[in-house]
């Protein structure tokens, strides 16, 4: 179930460059909404249209522009999960999922239907409308119709985006069910990176179209290496930067100078630290920066400090970390502070695309 | 009582709205999916009857039928056929008037169509023929009927234009709405109350007609918002 990816597109708000290959694995699309994430999905399943590039399925060419291959959507055997479903309202459950198949005769289709039926707990509500569906049921049957013919590749367009918390995460929990007896090639779209992390074994990064490369999704939540990157990770201490040598680098913003434990590239153009890593001083005194508490914020479960860099280039810019409440009570505005961050915890990330 | 104007009425309105119809949903398909300035041009022009006064429509259609006008003489001359004051240049009038109503209900039916349907039939393989009759169409249902009642009720009602077009001959072009006019005309309110109250029992009929219908076609579209 190799997936082939490589288009291009001119849109008003971005343009879409997105290239990647996926074979047999849970592959994710991360990216803010707006990124061109259900864009590229509707490429692959034919019913939008690069301007160049191809898009082969397990050695099918489905697009080409050289060739002047375009498969129409009903040839391409591609799953496509939407966004709401998209149950047609006036068949019932049983028809809705017979939909799914094709060249079926009428006894195999109705033993198909009755065994998917079976798979996906739906049974009893067979003769129901979309409408009288729980939303569990209601993505099950929208699942169960496209898995109905054995598609090459699933693609879920952000499938719990419209739900309230608790039913996210029983339909969640039955996806990764669903995604486990799949056992072929899906491509998941999310704007939440834990939800990637959860369903996902490796991922590509959209920014404004643009499709960082894709890596493992444990790579990419403990050592990612450009800045939308970061960004779509909700990192926020982020600096500006410059190499001083192989193993020292220039924050520019936070005022300070940073020991790594990694080379530090050539094109690198910020540093990033996670939360829980940048520490309290307590007499260290190498790769400290000298802060000032600008925001003490009462949170759920802890205290958010928001705190600026006096000695850093860039007046706005801030640090953010995570205090206990009770020590969170003990800090006032304005007070100063020393924090630390250990040489292997300093993360380089660069722009370059 | 002489029955006439009932059947009169009646057989004007369901042709009229035959003809419509057809014509409003030709019109309101192709026109949802043409482009921003033919769609805005005519829109105008096919919706004009509907904020026009029936007198203003049926002036015009006399000017281009009439008897002294070019295609009513073409007509004349060539097949012997008088285009105005016989009960079918009613048709006319209530076609023209009616057809604003059915091609903007069915329009806006086309273009409540969540497009999203479409697509997912056809990555499950679904042919474009059968994504057209099997899931469009039945989406559309509700605001094709109710079109279509609308436009017959309109042509049932219609007055200003039909008695400058077809004038009131009893017997030959008279229609419940220009009987009513006659028999107020001379004083008999008896007659005239009569046909009222048919007229008002009809209407009340179609109405309650189009408003079961909406209300089912709001239903399916409100459940639909997952």
């Amino acid at each position: 179930m190799a997936l082939v990816v490589d288009i291009k597109k001119t849109l008003p708000n971005f343009n879409l460059e997105v290239a990647f290959e996926a074979t047999r694995e849970k592959m994710a699309l991360l990216g803010t909404s707006g990124s061109g994430k259900s864009m590229t999905l509707k490429c692959i399943a034919g019913i939008e249209k690069p301007a160049a590039g191809k898009i082969v399925l397990d050695g099918q060419i489905l697009f080409d522009s050289n060739k002047g291959i375009d498969l129409p959507p009903q040839k391409r055997q591609v799953g496509y999960l939407f966004q709401q479903y998209a149950l047609f309202p006036n068949m019932t459950v049983e028809e809705n999922i017979a939909c799914g198949t094709r060249q079926m005769g009428w006894i195999k289709r109705q033993k198909a239907v009755a065994a998917m039926v079976e798979r996906m707990k739906l049974g009893g509500q067979e003769k129901k409308r979309p409408a009288e569906l729980s939303g569990g049921q209601q993505q099950r049957v929208a699942l169960a119709r496209i898995l109905i013919n054995n598609p090459k590749l699933l693609m879920l367009d952000e499938p719990f985006s419209a739900l309230d918390s608790h039913l996210r995460w029983q339909l969640e929990l039955e996806l990764i069910e669903v995604l486990e007896s799949y056992g072929g090639t899906s491509l998941l779209v999310s704007h939440k990176q834990d939800e990637v992390y959860r369903l996902s074994d490796s991922v590509c990064v959209l920014n404004d179209g643009y499709a960082e490369r894709k890596k493992p999704v444990r790579d990419l939540f403990e050592a990612p290496s450009t800045l939308s990157e970061c960004l779509i990770l909700g990192l926020k201490n982020i600096s500006r930067a410059r190499a001083i040598d192989d193993y020292t680098v220039d924050a520019i913003d936070w005022g300070a100078r940073l020991s790594t434990n990694n080379v530090v590239p050539t094109c690198i153009s910020h540093v990033v630290v996670k939360e829980d890593d940048l520490v309290f001083a307590n007499g260290v005194v190498s790769n400290n920066i000298t802060c000032m508490i600008n925001q003490v914020i009462d949170d759920v479960t802890s205290t958010v400090v928001m705190l600026t860099t006096p000695g850093g280039g860039n007046g706005d810019s801030r640090l953010q970390i995570r205090v206990p409440k009770t020590y969170g009570a003990s800090l006032n505005r304005s007070e100063r502070l020393r924090l630390h961050i250990a040489p292997s915890k300093v993360m380089l990330v660069s722009q370059a695309k | 009582m002489d029955f006439f104007p009932l059947l009169n009425s009646i057989r004007i309105a369901l042709i009229s709205t035959i003809a419509v119809f057809f014509l409003g949903i030709f019109f309101a398909y192709h026109i949802s999916r043409a482009n921003k300035v033919i769609k805005g041009f005519l829109d105008v022009f096919l919706t004009l009857p509907l904020v026009l006064p029936p007198t203003v429509v049926g002036y015009l259609i006399i000017r281009i039928l009439g008897p002294n006008h070019p295609i009513g003489i073409f007509f004349q001359d060539l097949f012997g056929i008088k285009l105005v004051m016989v009960w079918w240049s009613a048709i006319f009038a209530t076609v023209i008037i009616s057809f604003p109503l059915m091609y903007r209900t069915v329009r806006g039916a086309f273009e409540a169509f969540d497009e999203t349907l479409a697509y997912s039939g056809q990555t499950l393989g679904l042919s474009n023929t059968f994504i057209f009759w099997r899931i469009r169409m039945p989406y559309c249902r509700q605001g094709i009927l109710a079109g279509t009642v609308l436009a017959f009720a309109r042509a049932l009602g219609e007055f200003g234009a039909t008695i400058m077009i077809a004038g009131y001959i009893p017997g030959n072009t008279a229609t419940i709405a220009t009987t009513v006019y006659q028999y107020w005309r001379i004083n008999n309110d008896e007659m005239a109350l009569r046909w009222v109250i048919i007229n008002i029992a009809i209407s009340a009929v179609v109405l309650l007609a189009v408003n079961m219908l909406e209300k089912r076609n709001l239903t399916i579209r409100t459940k639909n918002a997952v």
